[in-house]
């Protein structure tokens, strides 16, 4: 099988890619700068249509990971990179026969602020007024999942806080602010939140391609993909500082003012428009102090997948990674 | 005159009703005059029969939205709105005979095809009632009949319910009525717990003007205090064309209803004796919306539809009982001239001997017959432990009285929903017992009768001088009339009434005797009440130690030492936490009354093993036993603690091998209720199923509770769900795993919370345990708690986490600390699983959370 990664410049991407390559598919990249896989690359903006269809010309299958992610900026970019873009991909999967199509997106599609206990996969929710990156995921899916059809069985795939080695978004920001002294828990640190070992992200994705099959039960579904180990976030946190060699005791901010500071910061960012994304969001506030755990089975029953890698196994590999002097990866 | 403006589909989804269901019939009356109807209506493709719901005063259809939408999709199920309420026309105000005749006109409009089913509630069951003995339904296929929170007829020693007495009163009638919506708002406040707004909403729908509520004062203006009213003849007469009724009838009650209380629902059944009856203790007047109306008449249905082989009616559901019986009461009439001690009371140290209780048991007995105790009425006795106590229960015994033993260990509250539960007819007891059973009105009309030896607060007898009655005995009951019903711990809800026979009740003394080898030599020493009440059937001299009978961990090895010195004790019976106190406090390492004792046993809750081993030090020379088994079926199994130590550690609780005459069938979680199927194999858990001579006969006014509680297999044969789920093992000792409520559905499959309280008790520094689970079933994560007085409430120490989870076979999500686990009343060891889940939940969500026990 032939299959299109785009954004490979993402860690679970670049996994997938890995992940393709060892069991035999033959991988093309698409994505704006050179990425560290080895494999057939094209350098080009999703945005750009004529560039997309070139790049699809050729593959049986299709995983959509590229993506602007993030809490600041424009919405036009947002929209144009996160909808127009899996637009162009779409089109060009139609066009060219592809037979399998998985689009990446995110569990914050469905994200109301609410907590979210044993959750499914809800259908996406737009109207939101900031948090563009949300907003046109949601939007993304839909045009992704509306593509489904008995040519091009498409599924959609809700990675949920990814994490692992060389991942900078969670791993990262949680051991410098550990370093700096600076780590706070939202609350007292005891709701519980699932989380998905990178391995467990890419296995996914490679599953959803599997199972994408015209009359299987996963075509035109979104499946929300987490470890099925909801830890308190207090748990997790220690866990993976103790990895990093750090000694933390944090401190603890309340629900509700993490969230106002989260929302603060936020704009007062946003003014400044240093292109860096702020260190506490009002999204992050709220992921990291109310229950955001989910239904395994879907995923297990659908896609049949499972986490290859537990969470203990998981922060295991941090340790040894953070042990080796945190090797680019 | 026109109805009110339909509800917006909007509007009706908010309150839980599919726009599809709401429809507007026009239907024509004899006279042939038309009137346009609102109904709920949802019907599948061929339903297997057809549900006519009719409301009261003042509500609407929507009063059965919860049956359309459970029922719907195999019944076809129509609720009306009776004219001028509801959605339906106004008009002129209609009698009870002309409403009956609605009904015709309505049900012969709706073309129903196949039987029909009558449901009504507050005056829409004396209309369905109305309908059910007319003409129409004789015609028509009527399968059964389904009555909630109604009447027919003023029950006989009761006036009419004062608060619509009230509002019948000439200008009042409009005013509450008509003019205002005292009326309306009156009735949603008639629930037990306030109902949610969109209900409240809903109710108040078509009510919200005057011209809307005119049929409101009509209704209440047609109820018929004197016998003189236009529409007393009508309804008298159907009351007693009601006692003709032979289709299957199902009266479910809200208990907590001040107009239609459970007065209504007995005068019902004394007109319908076949009726099944399900009471709900905490529901009020709105039953259908206030509690599971809807799945007890979709169980029921299902029985009478007959997706579950009946189990033979009657006295023949009774287990085959060994082929002898001796009544209960023959061990004291075999010593009536003994004058050996048949009873000390511990806390005065007062005897009495077999002869003297022989005398004044059938004394009582006949004197209670002489009083006018008829066969089968209900006696709670509300007697403290002691002589009176055994008195007054082999008395009542003897008289063919049904006693009604609720003990104090149900927490006031509890004690006095099961008494005015039972619906008892006399009552005996201490002044004190009887002034609070008259003022906290647990039984207004029973008669009294004081313990002691004077008539106090209106008694009409008392004990004492019934006990030197010169009346002649009545007869003996028959050994399958009913004997006694006894309260279950109420751990979980309020507390059960159980049923027993005579014949159940001898079978299980029997089987005390015969499984503890208990012969006319051996003197008891009961330190739980109700197993004290035994002594005397057993034919030996027992006692009960001073102690607080509501806090059975007060005992202590003093009084437990001076008990048996009382009585020469060779066998000793406490609750777990009875025995852990008196370990604890005991003094002297060798007490020469305990080292005679031969058998110690301990049951109620699981015993620990330190308990047991304590004890043993405690009692040199006694073996120790731990009887499993229920308030409904005991005992079920046995084990010694030298066959615990044989066991060795294993996946739960080791309770012991099943006593001989149980059977114990372990069948696969989840089962459906109703049907026992085949049993899992060795080692696999399951949900333990019993069956003896001396299970009880069932649940008191719980008809759903069991049926789902007594399912029958292939040979027709009764069990009884235990509620636990366990194993047995290779050499067929049953295992204990925790109750099927509490098992954690885990996407990996169903965890047992003991085996994993066992193994995290085994850590240091760990004491009292709950392993429960959060979140929905299916996707259930593990939560460990820790009893901790000395931690914050909320997530173990890191460090604690972290033994928990090396010690646990499960992934553990989170471990958290509590400083008091919520424990039962009676035996201050069986831990509410189900409020500590609610606790962890909310713990772990990420919100505030603060314990509510």
């Amino acid at each position: 099988m032939k299959v299109l990664v785009t954004g490979a410049t993402s860690l679970i991407a670049r996994r997938t890619v890995e992940a393709l390559l060892a069991r035999g598919d033959e991988v093309r990249v698409l994505q704006r700068h050179e990425a560290a896989v080895d494999c057939e690359h094209v350098l080009a903006d999703v945005r750009d249509a004529d560039a997309v269809m070139g790049a699809v010309a050729g593959c049986d299958a299709v995983v959509h990971a590229a993506a602007k992610v993030g809490v600041i900026g424009d919405w036009d970019d947002y929209r144009s990179i996160n909808v127009d873009g899996t637009a162009n991909v779409v089109g060009a999967a139609r066009a060219h026969g592809v037979s399998r199509l998985v689009h990446v997106s995110t569990p914050s599609v469905a994200h109301a602020g609410r907590s979210l206990v044993g959750a499914g996969a809800e259908p996406p929710v737009t109207g939101r007024r900031r948090a563009w990156y949300a907003e046109s995921k949601a939007l993304a899916e839909r045009v992704a999942l509306a593509a489904a059809s008995e040519a091009l069985p498409v599924v959609a795939i809700r990675p949920h806080l990814v994490w692992g080695p060389g991942d900078t978004q969670l791993v990262g920001r949680i051991v410098e602010r550990a370093r700096a002294g600076r780590l706070a828990l939202v609350g007292d640190g005891a709701a519980l939140i699932d989380t998905t070992y990178i391995d467990g992200a890419a296995s996914a994705l490679v599953a959803a391609l599997d199972a994408a099959v015209p009359g299987a039960s996963c075509v035109g579904r979104a499946y929300v993909i987490a470890n099925g180990e909801p830890r308190p976030i207090r748990d997790l946190v220690l866990g993976i500082c103790r990895a990093a060699g750090v000694e933390v005791e944090p401190r603890r901010v309340p629900l509700r003012v993490a969230v106002g500071a989260g929302a603060l910061v936020e704009r007062v960012w946003s003014l400044r428009s240093s292109g860096t994304e702020p260190p506490l969001t009002r999204f992050l506030a709220e992921q990291l102090g109310t229950a955001h755990w989910f239904d395994s089975r879907p995923a297990r029953d659908d896609l049949g997948w499972s986490p290859p890698v537990t969470i203990d196994q998981g922060l295991a590999h941090l340790a040894d990674w953070f042990a080796a002097g945190s090797p680019s990866l | 005159m026109s109805a009110p403006a339909l509800p917006s589909a909007d509007e009706l989804r908010r309150w839980g009703v599919d726009a599809g269901w709401s429809q507007l019939i026009s239907v024509g009356a004899g006279n042939g005059a038309t009137a346009t109807w609102h109904v709920l209506d949802r019907s599948p493709v061929r339903p297997v029969a057809t549900l006519v719901c009719v409301h009261g005063n003042p509500t609407w259809s929507y009063l059965w939205h919860h049956l359309v939408a459970r029922l719907g999709d195999r019944y076809r199920v129509i609720a009306v709105d009776q004219l001028g309420m509801g959605f339906s026309d106004r008009g002129p105000q209609r009698r009870y005979a002309e409403r009956v005749a609605d009904l015709a006109d309505v049900i012969a409009a709706l073309h129903i095809e196949g039987p029909i089913i009558a449901v009504g509630h507050d005056w829409g069951g004396a209309i369905s009632l109305g309908w059910a003995v007319g003409e129409q339904a004789r015609r028509a296929d009527l399968a059964g009949i389904v009555l909630c929170n109604t009447g027919i007829a003023v029950p006989a020693g009761r006036s009419a319910p004062r608060l619509i007495r009230l509002a019948a009163t000439g200008p009042i009638t409009s005013l509450v009525g008509h003019r205002t919506r005292i009326f309306v708002d009156g009735t949603i406040g008639l629930s037990f717990k306030r109902l949610p707004r969109p209900v409240r909403e809903a109710l108040r729908a078509p009510y919200r003007h005057a011209a809307g509520r005119r049929a409101i004062a009509h209704f209440v203006d047609d109820v018929p205090f004197t016998a003189s009213h236009p529409s007393a003849a009508a309804i008298n007469d159907v009351a007693e064309r009601v006692r003709s009724l032979t289709a299957p009838t199902l009266l479910t009650w809200g208990a907590a209803d001040p107009v239609f209380d459970d007065s209504f629902a007995l005068d019902l059944a004394e007109r319908i004796p076949h009726a099944d009856r399900h009471r709900f203790p905490i529901s009020g007047h709105l039953s259908p919306l206030e509690s599971d109306v809807a799945g007890v008449v979709d169980a029921w249905l299902a029985d009478q539809f007959g997706r579950r082989p009946a189990a033979p009616p009657g006295k023949a559901r009774v287990a085959a009982g060994p082929p002898s019986y001796t009544p209960g009461w023959a061990a004291i009439e075999a010593r009536a001239n003994h004058p050996e001690t048949a009873f000390v009371d511990g806390k005065s140290g007062a005897r009495i001997s077999f002869a003297e209780l022989h005398h004044r048991v059938m004394g009582a007995a006949a004197g209670l017959g002489a009083l006018g105790v008829q066969p089968g009425q209900r006696i709670a006795l509300l007697v403290p432990p002691g002589i009176d106590l055994v008195t007054a229960v082999y008395a009542c015994w003897r008289a063919g009285a049904v006693t009604v033993i609720a003990d104090r260990g149900l927490g006031l509250r509890g004690l006095g929903r099961a008494v005015r539960g039972a619906h008892v007819d006399w009552v005996i007891g201490p002044p004190r017992a009887l002034a609070a059973a008259r003022s906290l009105r647990w039984a207004p009309r029973a008669r009294t009768i004081a313990v002691g030896r004077r008539r106090a607060l209106g008694a009409v007898a008392c004990l004492h001088e019934l006990a030197s009655s010169t009346a002649s005995l009545p007869p003996p009951p028959d050994p399958d009339d009913l004997a006694a019903v006894l309260y279950t711990s109420g751990a979980t809800g309020p507390a059960k009434g159980v049923r027993y026979r005579h014949r159940q009740l001898a079978a299980q003394r029997d089987a005390l005797a015969s499984t503890y080898g208990i012969t006319a030599d051996d003197r008891l020493v009961a330190a739980f009440a109700p197993f004290a009440l035994y002594g005397p059937a057993l034919g030996i001299t027992s006692t009960i130690p001073a102690v607080d009978v509501t806090k059975p961990g007060t005992l202590t090895a003093e009084a437990l030492i001076a008990a048996c010195a009382a009585v020469d004790a060779t066998i000793v019976f406490a609750a777990p936490a009875a025995l852990a106190n008196a370990t604890r406090t005991a003094t002297t390492a060798a007490d020469p009354w305990l080292a005679r004792v031969r058998l110690v046993l301990s049951a109620g809750a699981p015993v620990p093993i330190a308990t047991l081993r304590a004890t043993a030090r405690l009692c040199p020379a006694a073996e120790l036993h731990t009887p499993y088994g229920m308030t409904e079926c005991l005992p079920v199994a046995d084990s010694s603690l030298v066959e615990i130590d044989v066991a060795g550690p294993g996946r739960g609780v080791c309770v012991g091998r099943p006593v001989p005459g149980v059977d114990v069938r372990v069948v696969p979680l989840g089962f459906d209720a109703g049907v026992v199927v085949a049993a899992v194999g060795v080692a696999v858990t399951g949900e333990v199923l019993v069956r003896a001579p001396w299970l009880s006969d069932g649940y008191d006014q719980l008809w759903r509770t069991e049926r789902d509680a007594r399912p029958v297999d292939a040979t027709s044969a009764t069990w009884h769900r235990s509620g636990d789920v366990g194993h047995l093992d290779a050499d067929g000792r049953l295992w204990i795993e925790g109750r099927s409520v509490h098992v954690i559905h885990a996407v990996a499959g169903p965890i047992t919370p003991v085996p994993v309280e066992v193994a995290v008790e085994s850590l240091d520094a760990v004491e009292r345990v709950a392993a429960v689970g959060v979140g929905p079933v299916g996707c259930q994560q593990l939560v460990v708690v820790i009893e901790d007085r000395e931690a914050a409430d909320g997530l173990a120490s890191d460090a604690l986490a972290g033994r928990v989870r090396a010690a646990v076979d499960h992934p553990v999500a989170a471990v958290l600390t509590l400083g008091a686990l919520p424990v039962d009343i009676r035996h201050n060891t069986k831990i509410d699983r189900t409020a500590v889940a609610k606790w962890a939940s909310a713990v772990l969500s990420g919100s505030k959370a603060r314990r509510k026990w």
